[in-house]
């Protein structure tokens, strides 16, 4: 079976003399969570980028080799299609200030012109919301601004906006940084449920949090894929010093 | 100069600016008074007459608070097409570049021509276009005054709407963009939302800035003293019937010209004072 | 979704992004047609004796036109009259304007300053039409005449707004360490400001006298209830004095004039918008 996410010689440079992602090559396996670890500045958040083309949006930076989604190459297809199939959640949550919970749920669609009838609405909101277990607290206020919610709470409204596009893949990006350990856990919880219905590569810096949650994990280093394979045995027996150094705290 | 002496000497400083304000507004008062006495307040903004045969003069201020705002109205139309495209020229489309600082530069030169010149260049130029076009055969009026007027608040409204375009933050503009949307989409469904009461707000400065506008109306509205019937009618705006007769003008009539100036005066204040504060508050937001 | 619905929001998009660069070029238009029509138009009146000469009588023109030459005669009065009148209120609206700044940058949370800083704004916003009346009641009526006192006390009255805003951001700005290590070394706060902190903002303060002397020097309205105008150089602050605005107020309205109307024009525009360069570039400059 094809994976459904693969980076082949993936690379990333901001300037002409220095890239910040090298040759990066993983295959990413159907309904997992794959953590990228690595010290700031390794790139792993510039990789997780160019797999949803936001690197488009700056003239200055290339993406080159080859990122497929279900084998198709992403980097020659138009960025709107990709990244309404592959979804993101970034560092701090950033629901849209100006639209109420409700619209903020359904806002993939309104921003790429798609009409649905109010049935439809309805119960993409209530599924989104249930699917983020945020609805039994939001149902009664839905018509109050998403910026009113706590930000764990926010940042599960970001979550389920990026769901209802039913994507293939949804990248997060420290999804959990700005949050405090109990929004934390309960996000983390979610993760484990959702990837039933979609595949997670998750950035972040947080080793316990990848060990609790990835079932893949990447090692990254100066821009390098250094190690990828399962968590459990990348965090017992590192194949590489690097990556053993970096587990064991002796490095950023 | 020990700290007291300068706080003194700053204080004295500061209070130029309710010394000259009250100034002015008493100077405006006492010398609308006659006027305001004579006809009455509410008669005098309602009246459309502005006839001075001498025993009969009969001055009112409607004909020009129409033509104030009937040119404001549509510098306002006119403005809206360019501004607004220029502030997303400048504030998101080219933010940063090297060109969107020529086009800042370019706005900013067009806010600094006096407004004598810009009506120089209506005249010599617009009037003839307008009367070659079979659109008004004096050429100037109403829609003359309107289009330079229009030019010359262009930069106002775009130069702070851009500000406000600048400070939509860049996460936003990401997140809805994760959700496939195109440049087009973000700007119409993040960007304007989120940076629309800024947007508004300056738009509201350029209305102030218009009202007030003396020297290209004059120039170009036809001084006439009765109310415009169309667009392309002429007349005379409140700024434009003070330029064209206060040299000539003594006693009630004097004192009508004033009381219109009171006028301006009061509605360009509450125009600014709304503008302002709705400014403060979007920056706040 | 299916390839036509991408295609059609693309379009979209790109339709939106080529009208935005289409009308944003368009705004430039009117600059470079103003700067054409005046250059084109004013070029050939601009000699040494146009600076030098006063505004013809009507008599001379009337010979000149007889003649079949052109008139002769140019726009000193004006110049003498905008650069009198221009000092004349620059001499009270800047250090008047720099200490008001000065006040509002040091007690910005202090309710009088709030209300000084209110009507700054108002002042900023009236029209100036509006400070030609006020200034006409308040010293042409008194003194019984027009007079270059009269403009002089307009245009400090459109300046003085104008300098306190920039004086009061620029002073703002400035970091709190400044004032901070002055005041720690033992100075008072009149030195401070007077050692520290009004040298650093000088550039600042500077750009924006220049601003405010470009926007009044163009001023017409005004002038015409204060300064009234005449026909010849005079150094005299008591009786009525021409400036170049008014002279082509005057050019415009005078059909055997309007031959000098473009020359007078291009010699105010390239002046205003030189300033404003100027300002401007000074303005980058000194806040590398």
């Amino acid at each position: 079976m094809t994976p459904i996410l693969e980076f082949k010689k993936t690379c990333v440079s901001y300037t002409k003399q220095t890239m910040a992602v090298k040759y990066v090559s993983a295959a990413i396996e159907r309904n997992t969570i794959t953590a990228i670890m690595g010290p700031s500045g390794c790139g792993k958040s510039t990789l997780l980028r160019a797999a949803n083309l936001m690197h488009d949006l700056y003239p200055n930076i290339r993406v080159d080799g080859e990122i497929l989604l279900n084998g198709e190459n992403i980097l020659s297809m138009e960025p709107i299609d990709v990244r309404r199939r592959i979804g993101m959640v970034f560092q701090r949550p950033v629901p849209f200030p100006t639209m109420s919970i409700y619209d903020n749920v359904l806002s993939g669609y309104t921003l790429n012109g798609i009409r649905l009838d109010k049935t439809e609405r309805d119960a993409t909101v209530e599924r989104c919301l249930r699917n983020v277990a945020l609805w039994d607290e939001v149902k009664d206020v839905l018509n109050k601004k998403g910026t009113f919610l706590s930000g764990g709470q926010q940042q599960r409204l970001c979550i389920a906006r990026a769901l209802a596009m039913k994507p293939d893949v949804l990248l997060m990006d420290e999804p959990t940084s700005a949050l405090d350990p109990i929004a934390t856990a309960h996000i983390e919880e979610l993760m484990q449920e959702l990837q039933k219905e979609v595949t997670i590569l998750i950035v972040t810096h947080n080793m316990g949090q990848a060990m609790r949650i990835s079932s893949k994990s990447m090692f990254m280093y100066l821009g390098e894929l250094v190690e990828y394979g399962d968590t459990d045995t990348m965090f017992s027996n590192p194949a590489d010093e690097r990556t053993r150094a970096y587990l064991t705290g002796k490095m950023g | 100069m020990n700290d007291k002496l300068y706080k003194a000497l700053l204080f004295i400083a500061a209070m130029v600016m309710p010394v000259v304000c009250g100034g002015v507004v008493y100077a405006l008062a006492t010398d609308a008074y006659a006027a305001f006495e004579h006809f009455g307040f509410l008669k005098f903004l309602t009246s459309s007459e502005w006839s001075y045969t001498e025993g009969a003069e009969q001055y009112g201020a409607l004909p020009f608070i129409t033509g104030t705002l009937m040119t404001t109205a549509l510098a306002l139309l006119f403005c809206i097409p360019f501004s607004l495209p220029v502030a997303l020229f400048v504030g998101e489309y080219f933010k940063g570049t090297r060109i969107a600082a020529i086009l800042s530069t370019v706005t900013d030169l067009l806010a600094g021509i006096p407004s004598i010149i810009y009506g120089l260049w209506g005249f010599y130029t617009l009037r003839p276009l307008i009367m070659a076009l079979n659109i008004s055969p004096q050429g100037s009026g109403v829609l003359t005054a309107s289009l330079v007027l229009a030019i010359m608040i262009v930069p106002y409204a775009a130069s702070l709407s851009a500000e406000f375009i600048k400070m939509v933050p860049n996460e936003l503009k990401e997140g809805a963009y994760s959700l496939g949307a195109t440049h087009a989409e973000v700007i119409r469904k993040v960007v304007f939302p989120v940076a629309g009461s800024g947007i508004f707000s300056s738009y509201i400065l350029a209305i102030g800035r218009a009202l007030g506008e003396t020297m290209t109306v004059t120039m170009l509205i036809g001084n006439t003293n009765n109310i415009p019937e169309s667009i392309t009618s002429t007349g005379n705006s409140m700024a434009s019937i003070i330029a064209n007769q206060f040299g000539e003008a003594d006693d009630l009539r004097l004192s009508s010209l004033i009381a219109i100036g009171l006028v301006l005066f009061l509605i360009t204040a509450l125009i600014n004072m709304i503008g302002k504060i709705m400014i403060k508050r979007a920056r706040i937001a | 979704m299916n390839k036509t619905n991408t295609q059609h929001r693309l379009a979209k998009d790109r339709l939106m992004l080529w009208g935005v660069c289409l009308f944003a070029t368009l705004t430039a238009v009117p600059l470079f047609a103003i700067l054409g029509e005046v250059l084109l138009r004013g070029y050939d009146q601009l000699s040494w004796s146009f600076f030098t000469e006063p505004t013809p009588t009507a008599y001379k023109v009337m010979k000149a036109i007889e003649a079949g030459q052109s008139i002769p005669g140019g726009i000193a009065n004006g110049i003498v009259g905008t650069v009198l009148m221009l000092s004349m209120a620059s001499l009270v609206a800047i250090p008047a304007g720099i200490l008001c700044g000065a006040f509002l940058a040091e007690n910005s949370k202090n309710r009088f300053a709030q209300i000084v800083s209110y009507l700054t704004d108002l002042l900023q916003g009236t029209p100036s039409v509006i400070i030609g009346i006020v200034t006409y009641i308040w010293v042409v009526v008194p003194m019984r005449g027009y007079s270059a006192i009269a403009g002089s006390v307009a245009l400090f009255v459109m300046m003085l707004p104008l300098i306190i805003r920039s004086t009061e951001e620029t002073l703002k700005i400035l970091p709190a360490s400044l004032k901070e290590a002055g005041l720690a070394l033992g100075g008072n706060r009149a030195r401070v400001m007077l050692k520290v902190q009004l040298p650093a903002a000088f550039g600042g303060i500077f750009t924006g006298v220049l601003l405010a002397i470009s926007r009044v020097i163009g001023e017409t309205a005004p002038l015409m209830f204060t300064a009234l105008g005449c026909s010849f150089i005079r150094w005299s602050i008591d009786k009525p004095i021409s400036a170049v605005p008014l002279l082509i107020w005057e050019f415009f309205n005078d059909p055997n004039l309007q031959e000098l109307i473009w020359g007078a024009s291009l010699f105010l525009l390239l002046f205003v918008l030189t300033l404003n360069l100027l300002s401007k570039y000074l303005a980058k400059k000194w806040n590398q």
